[in-house]
């Protein structure tokens, strides 16, 4: 086999495992896969109704743009890129730690900087692909609405794509130079996580400290921003000037994009090498345990509880990815400082949010410690009653989560006694069904595969999330319009019930 | 005679020294024992019997099985891949509903009361359950927490088990970085630490080095010598045939041979017939059967 053809057939082969990995991801179990694909297909066809009530009254838009506008749209596409750019750094350190193939792959004969090439440019496209199939449902709402023009914002996405993962590359090799294989995994992990949420969370704290509301758009639409914006002409606009139609912008941001991958491609594609030999190494390091003190004495739930958190301390990738959603509770934390001192109505605001965070959270830890069961067997084998390890595990979750919103609440509370109580009722009423929903579709999983845990069943994952939204509003309006209140629960209990028929029976 | 947890040294098997505690053939509780653990048993009770056990998935995996294993006998059964060894045992464990059929372990109807009969008993899978985040010791303490021993006790038994097993280096080290092997002999310890009266293991010795493999071996006839019962798959027909006091063969869900080694050469005809060649006829012969 040429070089040539030797390249070409592994292109092939990571475009596939890229296309494999996606598909598993989206639709879980192979059984179902059909059934997974036509409801995927459902929901984009339906995500078109929420991007046309989003994105559809930009349709219009003509250049020249006003300032406001051009902020506005720049803003947004600096957002998805941000949001690619955290995506594209997750596929780069799952390449260097989780794939199964590298040792086959060093150990081939073939020349290790193609190789490597090939694996850059495919992580690349895997990340452009996972762009553009977000985008389609705004670009077609814009594409119908305001005409064929709205088509170069797909050019734009596409060079979202190649920038971002070329950049996500850079970061992920130079951490591995600056810190070294054991702590760019959880640098690279939390970095990507800052990244996504950073940029809307700095705007709502600049929104918070200037006009005291949490609304982003405050900041971008205000007289201040407009007043320090650089001029029509300046290459800042330039992806905003793109995605209405200029070719000339177009093509110079595409070639942009490309010349920074092939840069990156160049640099770090033999650095590409060494960096996968230490990640590797790295997997082997043995770590010391912290203590030699007595065995503890107490119960047998309080030995699961005890082993529960033990392994919830000792995974700090994992605790980064459950509190990683805690990071949208700075904002109504620094608008709850903020209303110490200014009596702002907008503190109403924090209720939904926290109930919000709390239900997701403890959506996630209730996956870790009733699914996430490393040892199921065992557990399974202990001399107790199915109910005292789910009820031990259960108490976990609610310790957690008392003990991270118990001092928010608190805070709360100085500032206003009856939002605070409000508030806490709802927070257990989240993490209740939260807890409630994965234990009726718990399925038997390793810790590890904690990122995938939506793909074991969307029902739970939808019915999670709603059933947040719906409490974090059922908690607003406790707090607002009390009658409206015991609607909204109703719904939400309803939809919980729902969910709770629809569960796989347990014995 | 009294039964008691406390270790001690019982003897030297294969060059290797093996501790085990003091129960040796009563059921009657000592001072160290866990208050919740099933007492006085009548000498006659087998360690596991089951009757009519019956398992279906696509296919009957398990098909009315009888079997019965008596106390303080090291029992191996065996079976190629698919004869419903595992599932049959998933089952004693209680890690399977059967959809048919009696489970007794040492009198106690483990269908009826789950909870007494793990509490007795241990099951060790061929793929190590354990938690990568904790060390060895840390793991044993969860287990002895789990199965309500008394700290002071399980320390000690800990101790000894993980030195038995030739883990003292990796005492205070994160199992994340251990060898399957090591794993392996972590999780054997994990069972072993809670005194178990019946030991139930699925290939234990599956992805073990020569030295470990002796380790588990020697800890096994040590509990076995002890007055504890262990039933053991394996696919090493050798380790049976040295180790078993009875063979169980079982293909297609159903016992189809049993006995000790000479019972079973008696069965077959042939007085120089090895346990390999046995085993060969006995499953090819079930197979032309079907």
């Amino acid at each position: 086999m040429s070089s040539a053809t030797a390249l070409t057939w592994f292109a092939r082969h990571e475009i596939r495992l890229a296309w494999r990995e996606w598909l598993a991801m989206m639709t879980g179990a192979r059984k179902k896969r059909t059934r997974a694909v036509i409801g995927l297909l459902v929901l984009a066809a339906f995500l078109h109704l929420p991007a046309y009530a989003v994105i559809g009254r930009f349709a219009d838009l003509q250049a020249p743009l006003d300032k406001s506008t051009l902020i506005v749209v720049s803003a947004t596409i600096f957002l998805a890129w941000a949001l690619m750019l955290s995506q594209a750094i997750e596929s780069v350190t799952r390449v260097f730690y989780a794939r199964a193939d590298l040792d086959l792959i060093m150990s081939s004969p073939v020349r290790l900087n193609n190789i490597f090439s090939v694996r850059i440019a495919a992580i690349a496209l895997s990340v452009t692909a996972m762009a553009l199939l977000l985008s389609s449902p705004f670009v077609d709402v814009l594409m119908i609405a305001g005409g064929l023009r709205w088509l170069s914002a797909f050019g734009v996405v596409i060079a979202i794509g190649l920038s971002a993962a070329a950049v996500a590359i850079a970061i992920t090799v130079l951490l591995f130079r600056l810190i070294g294989p054991s702590r760019t995994r959880l640098a690279a992990q939390i970095l990507a996580a800052i990244i996504g949420a950073g940029f809307v969370i700095a705007l709502q704290v600049a929104a918070i400290l200037s006009y005291g509301t949490l609304s982003r758009f405050a900041v971008l639409t205000s007289d201040a921003a407009a007043a320090y914006a650089p001029d029509f002409d300046s290459p800042l606009w330039w992806p905003a000037r793109a995605a209405i139609g200029d070719g000339e912008m177009l093509s110079l941001l595409l070639a942009g994009s490309l010349v920074l991958l092939g840069g990156v491609m160049a640099v770090f594609s033999p650095k590409f090498a060494g960096t996968v030999v230490s990640a590797s190494a790295t997997a082997t390091i043995t770590r010391r345990g912290s203590r030699a003190a007595p065995f503890r004495r107490g119960s047998r739930q309080s030995a699961l509880r005890w082993k529960e958190f033990l392994l919830l301390r000792r995974d700090p990738w994992l605790v980064s990815q459950s509190l990683m959603q805690l990071l949208y509770l700075v904002p109504p934390a620094l608008m709850l400082w903020r209303s110490f001192s200014d009596s702002s109505a907008a503190t109403v605001l924090i209720t939904p949010v926290i109930v919000m965070a709390a239900g997701q959270l403890a959506g996630g830890l209730a996956w870790l410690t009733i699914s996430g069961e490393d040892a199921a067997d065992l557990v399974a084998t202990a001399p107790m009653p199915p109910g005292s390890v789910i009820r031990a595990k259960v108490e976990v979750v609610m310790i957690a989560i008392a003990t991270i919103f118990a001092p928010l609440i608190a805070a709360l509370a100085i500032a206003s006694p009856m939002q605070a109580a409000v508030t806490a009722i709802f927070v257990i009423i989240a993490t209740v069904s939260a807890a409630a929903i994965q234990l009726w579709f718990r399925v038997q999983a390793k810790r590890s595969q904690f990122r995938r845990r939506q793909t074991s069943s969307r029902i739970a994952t939808f019915a999670e999330a709603f059933c947040s939204i719906g409490w974090a509003a059922t908690a607003i309006l406790a707090v607002t319009i009390p009658v409206a209140a015991i609607i909204s629960g109703a719904m939400t209990a309803l939809m919980l019930a729902a969910t709770w028929k629809i569960s796989p029976r347990r014995d | 005679m009294e039964a008691s947890l406390e270790a001690a040294h019982i003897g030297t098997i294969w060059g290797l020294r093996f501790t085990a505690p003091k129960v040796l053939g009563s059921m009657v509780r000592g001072p160290n024992a866990n208050p919740e653990r099933p007492e006085i048993m009548p000498p006659d009770v087998s360690a596991l019997q089951v009757r009519g056990l019956t398992k279906r998935f696509d296919r009957p995996a398990v098909d009315a099985l009888d079997l019965t294993v008596r106390r303080g006998e090291f029992y191996a059964l065996l079976g190629p891949n698919g004869a419903g060894k595992t599932t049959t045992l998933r089952m004693v464990a209680g890690l399977l509903r059967p959809d048919a059929g009696a489970v007794s372990i040492l009198g106690i109807d483990a269908l009826a009361d789950p909870v007494a009969a793990k509490q007795i008993m241990a099951w060790v899978s061929d793929e190590p359950m354990i938690y990568d985040k904790l060390t060895p010791l840390e793991y044993l303490e969860f287990v002895a927490g789990l199965w309500g021993i008394d700290p002071r006790v399980a320390e000690s038994s800990a101790q000894d088990l993980l030195v038995s097993l030739g883990l003292e280096p990796h005492l205070h080290e994160r199992c994340e970085g251990f060898s399957k092997g090591i794993r392996q002999k972590v999780a054997l310890a994990g069972a072993l630490v809670h005194d178990p009266r019946l030991i139930i293991l699925d290939e234990p010795l599956t992805g073990l080095d020569a030295l470990s493999a002796r380790h588990v071996k020697g800890l096994l006839q040590a509990r076995v010598q002890a007055g504890c019962t262990v039933i053991m798959t394996t696919h090493i027909l050798e380790v049976a045939e040295r180790m078993a006091d009875r063979i169980g063969v079982i293909a297609k869900g159903r016992l189809v041979a049993e006995g000790t080694l000479t019972e079973l050469r008696l069965q077959n005809g042939r007085n120089d017939t090895s346990l390999e060649d046995m085993f060969i006829a006995l499953v090819d012969t079930e197979a032309a059967a079907a």
